[in-house]
């Protein structure tokens, strides 16, 4: 059970798909969701993403999934002026879902820990829970959960 | 070192290290095991934790430094040997951490909702 990788938001956007997807991977767009960076996005599978910002530097980002309009993922590192590299990045991943008139946009971003994941399996995490530390781990499980729905 | 997490991913370089460090600990499940026992125990040297876990005395050692360095624990000597306790705090500020990049994402999602309804196109005919 994964306890703290992976942060899930979602909302639903009075638009069509398509136009969602335009706001999600044209640069101009991209710059004003992501304030104050500047943005270079070579949109395909490899394709590199650079937020740039004067203050803080140059983020990184190899572009995954480009499935206009359904999908669109990125990997990003954690620190600015750094590469992407196992370890170093998070993944990022939009999905769009046609939903009445408008569309669900989903943004999960996992991959915080850096090896195999902060796991703990059910049983341990169970007789643990009552101890101070995973506590703390189960607040943020809770948190995770409650947002993603 | 400030226990402090920011909520801003950009411009937090230290604080996100701060952030990383406790993902590294806890990735390894040795010193998962660690901190369990700890928690339970309240206290613990290095030699009684190597009779307890299926490692060396030597290997906790190694462990325990890790979890130190990431503030998850605190050695305190008594007498002849060093006590360890668990710190909760820098796991509280790492939640900190990751709630501040949630409500990011929040704050982006919303200003993708702003920017798809307010800029549609007409459609064509």
């Amino acid at each position: 059970m994964a306890l703290v990788d992976r942060i899930e938001r979602e909302t639903v956007v009075a638009a069509p798909a398509e136009r969602l997807w335009e706001v999600l991977t044209r640069p101009e767009h991209i710059g004003r969701w992501f304030e104050g960076m500047q943005v270079e996005l070579d949109l395909r599978p490899g394709g590199a993403m650079v937020l740039a910002t004067e203050e803080y530097g140059k983020f990184h980002a190899v572009v995954e999934q480009v499935e206009p309009p359904r999908r669109f993922s990125y990997r990003w590192a954690r620190h600015p002026d750094t590469p992407v590299a196992e370890g170093t990045a998070t993944l990022v991943e939009f999905t769009l879902t046609p939903e009445g008139d408008g569309t669900r946009v989903r943004v999960v971003e996992s991959g915080f820990t850096l090896t195999d994941a902060v796991k703990v399996d059910q049983q341990r995490h169970a007789e643990a829970n009552r101890q101070g530390w995973l506590q703390v781990l189960d607040s943020l499980r809770r948190y995770g959960e409650q947002h993603a729905a | 070192m400030s226990e402090q997490v920011s909520e801003r991913r950009v411009g937090t370089a230290g604080e996100a290290s701060e952030a990383d460090e406790v993902f590294v600990a806890l990735a390894d499940p040795t010193r998962r095991q660690l901190l369990d026992v700890l928690a339970a125990r309240g206290e613990a040297s290095a030699t009684t934790l190597a009779v307890v876990l299926p490692v060396s005395r030597q290997a906790v050692v190694k462990h325990l430094a890790v979890l130190g360095r990431a503030g998850l624990v605190r050695g305190v000597r008594r007498g002849r040997e060093v006590r360890y306790t668990v710190r909760p705090e820098r796991l509280d500020a790492t939640a900190r951490w990751l709630a501040g990049l949630a409500a990011e994402w929040d704050t982006r999602l919303a200003a993708i909702k702003r920017l798809a309804e307010a800029d549609e196109p007409p459609r064509r005919s």
